[in-house]
């Protein structure tokens, strides 16, 4: 670079710039979510202390953690539609295997992580050698799980969820100097966000998922595994799931909707976290922000007094708006 | 058979010109099968009551009405996951209007069919000029939609009169007014995709929109179009269903799994997914298809969660059995 | 252009008006001028061939005659009256009708249900199926095909050739007057292309004036009697046939002979053990293969389209793997049964279509080169196994070698050229460390200059022992640069010839030899 004195302005200009295309180089959603959260904190004095702020973070861990699941399926160019039906079968089935007996936890949570595991392969083996579209295939699981969890438990919930099992969800690291408590469910966001973001930004599985969404028969002529590589990203998001669930079980009642819609809900947290849809893009910090503004979306929402049964509504606006946005401005560029 | 060239040659081009898809074979390959393990596990009726035998098309009527709507779609490469929430909308609101009143049932028909104008032609501009993939658009208006009706109806509202229960429930002469309703409705789609400029055209949007730009066609309006019918479709399956139910609940559509059933019904017709071929005779087979295993299942006095399982299962395997083949990665 | 022909042009031109006629057409596109200032004028009952190098302009100036782009400036004057198309429609409808490429057809659809797409006759708009027939059976009819094709057939059961021929018609079903083509010729085998060729013959009869684009300046002097030469965006010159050779038009496209084209062959001296071995291998597709490729020697595959090259190509790399026969890779024999074997036995495959098969477009030009490195590392593998600090010296390293231009190698490739992109699928190949190298069309769709580095790159990999196999339609190609041409017809290997063999020899095998009458046979027939 030029440093001569007498370019002073233009340095300084040039200072500027820089400053200006780092600023356009971050992510809508970091403005859109920490614009909403500021207005939340002027509307509400909750989200003025750590402690609500923690209990924000709390509530929004598990959604965030099965958007990082739907991010790799959707980084590859298919959908999973079966996380919802995944996490009601999770806590349905738990609630009858542990029957408030503590000491079943551990049995409880491998069975369903082996469940969530047949789920993925289930999913994975469909759409690989069935070749069915996924939206399609895993809109099949998502009633076939519903059907076979209620047929499980025969058709109402049936027993409780023990409270070692609803801490994961609900739980804090108490004392914690300056911000009091931590959840549990933060922690495991973060542990899992950071093997996520190895395996996915830093690993070579991580690039072949992108490969095979951005142009399947090239990565297909290069060498990659397209299938062994497809299967492992429907394992990952149903095991992903079940995590999840578990962490949903601890404050959600035991009933048969609890899963209804997440994997709408989820899609749309992955979309406004810049996820392109058929695949190619994605990035597990932005995801992660995009699933805490859906949050604030709907925090904000009640906040205003909006009924409910709107959220639907708002989400189908928020996923229509933000894909909207990403073809029209990539359009834009082309 | 002992027939000689010439009427071979003729039967044949029968047989082209009305399309029958093969999946008539597999019709009857289910319907033989089910009403086999009906005879040996339960008290053989498929075969043996007629009766029976009309309720497996009545029961189809609903779903082979959308699923109709749901092939004129399909072949222009586009599809509708909307359809479940505009039956219960279409539902609600007429039995909400209706209120039991015959007098009040034309302005129901004719609100009904506006709100399903309405969200075919949302969903046709959202996909056309957005440019959004059709599956995530109408996804989007199914939420929105849902969003407002359980924002306004909780459970049964208003009711619809006897007048209107016709549709449902009368017949003429021996055959029910509902097969009547199907089998017109069929045939109009038929007729709109092989006969006129329309299907031509979206037959032509489906198969490769740049070709059809290229040949002038106003491919944004045709699918358009197509979107606007299959809404259309959704709200004569919703007025059939509230006739039967005599009144309408926020849950009709989506519980009766019309989006996803319509949907495997056209793949199972051997309409492709990617658009561009097919057409409504073999979606009908698929409709039947659909409805022989139903009354297979319920003749078995199968557990309905199991039921559930299995239909998820049946439409992942149907699919399946026409795309296994191909040599494309699916995603 | 010599003072006399210029002449000799305004003198024709004086005669006769011309049908189209373009003035002082320019037209930008951010960053580049596609055309500066072109003018040109075609005659009717001309066939007209333009000429020029990627990126000279073409393909834009033809699409600004469809109505397909918009120019900045200048006229565009037909029968001498100024008209200006913002829709393709609207050419259309004044009878400029353009085939593409790619071809428009709807696969599912019939013959007839396709030229009338849009234009059913109809009323109310209930189509009047008997006369859509009729209408196109006596379109077939007036170009001769009606034997051929039937107006019921389904366009999926018609030839690549025949689909050419039914575009045709639906281009004269428009009344077309003026009939752009855009490379009519890539896709067909030699006997359809003298189809097509007598078929030209027949409309410039009828005084339309055929416009078309080509790469292969063979055929352009088959074909046409006029041919311009583009360069750079700006008109080079327009020559007639009989007064020009080959060299000349090159000359003009490139301001050079063909001469300084190709690298040197290979010396005997220099070619080594026998590193791939196949013999009476067969899949579905080919018939007892079999051959042998030496170290440092590039083995080309001559042949014509659905001859079975890309196929014997797919076949050794594992894509559609030999079902019979064996294959022996550097004396041991084994079985590729995908991709990833082959990558793993270091084979590497540069394939024919670089936007479907090559690249990664959102992926940066980094990830792109390690694409083939990572594939064959365990998907289950430890994270850093070929480390970021590895790939951070790898990537610039191949970067220098193939001579990208870029930036960053963060930028995603689908904003790099063409070329650039090419580029960048060599380096991935380079990166796996492949000694086996196979090329199907190395350089289809790229400019001249581009061509030449690329021969070079491959002769410098087998002067470090690689050994190549080089599959390529362009006959040119072929004799410039293989030390040895394997020649495929049917599905088969018709037969070997040395270095330096002339077009005609390999010509003869490829169209099947003493087989040339049964091809023609099985063509006038139309498709068994």
């Amino acid at each position: 670079m030029t440093t001569t004195t007498l370019k002073q302005p233009s340095k300084f200009l040039q200072i500027l710039k820089t400053i200006w295309n780092g600023i356009k180089r971050v992510p809508a959603v970091y403005y859109i979510f920490f614009g909403i959260f500021i207005v939340l904190g002027l509307l509400s004095p909750t989200y003025q202390s750590a402690n609500g702020i923690m209990a924000f973070l709390r509530r929004t861990s598990p959604l965030a953690i099965l958007a990082i699941g739907e991010m790799i399926v959707l980084s590859t160019g298919g959908y999973d539609l079966s996380i919802g039906s995944i996490v009601t079968l999770v806590v349905l089935g738990s609630s009858l295997l542990l029957n408030n007996d503590p000491t079943m936890m551990p049995t409880a949570i491998w069975t369903m992580l082996a469940l969530g595991l047949l789920i993925g392969l289930v999913n994975g083996f469909v759409v690989s050698y069935l070749k069915i579209p996924s939206f399609i295939a895993t809109l099949g699981m998502m009633l076939l799980v519903k059907g076979g969890a209620l047929y499980w438990v025969g058709g109402a919930p049936r027993g409780y969820l023990t409270e070692n099992w609803r801490d994961f969800g609900r739980g804090y690291f108490e004392n914690i100097p300056l911000i009091e408590r931590f959840p549990y469910a933060l922690a495991i966001l973060l542990v899992l966000a950071l093997v996520t973001y190895f395996i996915y930004h830093r690993s070579n599985f991580g690039k072949q998922i992108l490969a095979i969404g951005d142009n399947v028969r090239a990565s297909q002529l290069s060498g990659v595994r397209v299938r062994l590589v497809r299967m492992i990203a429907f394992v990952i998001s149903s095991l992903f799931a079940v995590i999840g669930g578990i962490m949903i079980g601890g404050f959600g009642g035991v009933n048969v909707t609890i899963g209804e819609g997440l994997e709408m809900q989820t899609i749309a947290a992955c979309v406004v976290g810049g996820v392109l849809l058929g695949g190619g893009k994605g990035s597990v910090m932005n995801v992660i922000f995009g699933a805490f503004t859906m949050e604030a979306i709907f925090n904000l929402l009640n906040l205003l007094g909006l009924p409910k049964p709107y959220k639907d509504a708002v989400q189908g606006l928020i996923i229509i708006a933000a894909v909207a946005y990403v073809a029209l401005s990539t359009r834009k560029k082309k | 058979m002992t027939t000689t060239s010439i009427s071979d040659n003729r039967f044949k081009r029968f047989m082209r010109n009305i399309n029958i898809p093969p999946v008539y074979y597999f019709l009857v390959v289910i319907f033989l099968g089910g009403g086999i393990l009906d005879q040996i596990f339960s008290d053989g009726q498929i075969f043996t009551n007629q009766a029976i035998l009309l309720n497996i098309i009545v029961r189809s009527v609903a779903l082979g009405i959308v699923a109709v709507g749901q092939t004129l779609v399909i072949v222009g490469a586009s599809i509708d996951l909307s359809v479940a929430y505009t039956i219960s909308i279409t539902a609600v609101m007429s039995s909400y209007i209706m209120q039991g009143e015959t007098k009040n049932v034309p302005l129901a028909i004719l609100v009904v069919f506006g709100i399903g104008i309405l969200i075919g032609l949302i969903n046709g501009l959202i996909i056309t000029k957005l440019k959004i993939n059709s599956f995530i658009a109408t996804l989007g208006t199914s939420l929105i939609i849902k969003g407002i009706i359980n924002a306004t109806f909780s459970n049964y509202t208003g009711s619809v009169p006897k007048s209107f229960q016709f549709f449902g429930y009368s017949t003429l002469g021996p055959i029910p007014v509902a097969i009547i309703v199907l089998i017109l409705v069929v045939f109009a789609g038929w007729f709109l995709l092989n006969r006129t400029k329309f299907g031509a055209h979206l037959y032509g949007v489906g198969g490769n929109v740049e070709v059809g730009r290229l040949s002038g066609l106003r491919t944004d309006r045709v699918l358009i179009g197509a979107h606007i019918l299959c809404s259309m479709s959704a709200v004569l399956t919703g007025l059939f269903l509230v006739s039967r139910l005599q009144s309408g609940a926020p849950w009709v559509g989506p519980d009766g799994l019309y989006d996803l059933e319509s949907i495997a019904t056209t793949v199972v017709g051997g309409t492709a997914l990617a658009g561009g071929k097919g057409g409504v005779w073999g979606t009908l087979a698929g409709v039947l298809i659909f409805g022989v295993l139903d009354t297979v299942f319920n003749q078995l006095g199968m557990n309905p969660y199991l039921k559930t399982v299995l239909r998820g299962a049946i439409i992942v395997l149907a699919v399946a059995s026409y795309t296994y083949r191909s040599k494309k990665e699916a995603a | 252009m010599t003072e006399e022909q210029k002449q000799k042009d305004e003198k024709t031109a004086n005669l006769v008006q011309p049908l189209l006629e373009v003035q002082g057409i320019s037209k930008r596109f951010p960053g580049v001028v596609a055309l500066d200032n072109v003018s040109l004028k075609f005659m009717p009952g001309e066939i007209h061939a333009v000429v020029g190098e990627n990126g000279a302009g073409k393909s834009t100036l033809m699409k600004i005659l469809a109505g397909a782009y918009i120019p900045d400036s200048g006229n565009i004057l037909l029968k001498g009256e100024k008209v200006s198309f913002s829709h393709p429609q609207q050419a259309q409808d004044e009878g400029i009708t353009i085939i593409y490429q790619e071809f428009n057809l709807l696969p599912d659809r019939t013959v007839a249900q396709n030229i009338f797409l849009g234009r059913e006759p109809s009323k109310l708009g209930i189509i009047d199926i008997r006369k859509l027939n009729k209408n196109a059976a006596e379109l077939l009819k007036e170009i001769g095909v009606e034997k051929m094709i039937a107006p019921t057939a389904m366009v999926s059961s018609l030839s690549v050739a025949e689909q050419q021929l039914v575009e045709i018609a639906k281009a004269i079903s428009f009344n077309a007057k003026v009939l752009i083509m855009d490379e009519p010729t890539a896709a067909l085998t030699y006997t359809e292309v003298k189809l097509l060729l007598d078929l030209v013959q027949k409309l410039k009869e009828k005084g339309m004036s055929v416009i078309f684009i080509s790469h292969r300046l063979v055929e352009v002097f088959d074909f046409a009697e006029k041919i311009t030469v583009l360069k750079d965006g700006q008109l080079v010159g327009t020559v007639c046939v009989k007064d020009v050779k080959p060299a000349d038009v090159v000359y003009m496209m490139v301001g050079r002979t063909l001469d300084h084209y190709f690298p040197p062959l290979g010396k005997p001296e220099d070619f080594g053990d026998v590193v791939l071995k196949v013999t009476n291998a067969s899949n579905k597709f080919l018939k007892d293969i079999s051959f042998e490729l030496r170290k440092g020697e590039v083995l080309g595959i001559a042949g014509l389209q659905g001859s079975g090259r890309t196929e014997m190509a797919q076949a050794v790399f594992g894509v559609v793997p030999f079902t019979s026969g064996s294959l022996e890779l550097r004396g041991k024999t084994m079985i590729i049964k995908n991709p990833a074997t082959a990558i793993k036995n270091r084979i590497g495959f540069v394939t024919e279509d670089r936007k479907s098969e090559g690249i990664l477009p959102k992926q940066p030009i980094r990830d792109n080169m390690l694409l083939t490195v990572r594939s064959i590392q365990s998907v289950f593998g430890p994270i850093f196994k070929n480390g970021i600090r590895k790939a951070k010296k790898l990537v610039p390293e191949l970067g220098k070698q193939v001579d990208v231009r870029t930036d960053s190698y963060d930028r995603e490739v689908q904003y790099l050229s063409g070329g650039n992109q090419q580029k960048v699928v060599l380096a991935k190949w380079l990166a796996s460390d492949a000694d086996i190298f196979i090329f199907d069309e190395p350089t289809r769709g790229i400019d001249v200059e581009a061509k030449a580095s690329i021969h070079d790159m491959i002769r410098d990999l087998t002067k470090k022992g690689i050994a190549v196999l080089m599959i390529s339609s362009e006959l040119p190609e072929i004799i410039g640069m293989s030390d040895r041409v394997l020649v495929m017809w049917d599905g088969h290997i018709e037969g070997e010839l040395p270095a330096k063999s002339s077009e005609p020899e390999i010509m003869l095998m490829a169209t099947g030899g003493k087989h040339i009458k049964e091809t023609q046979d099985v063509l006038a027939a139309g498709k068994e």
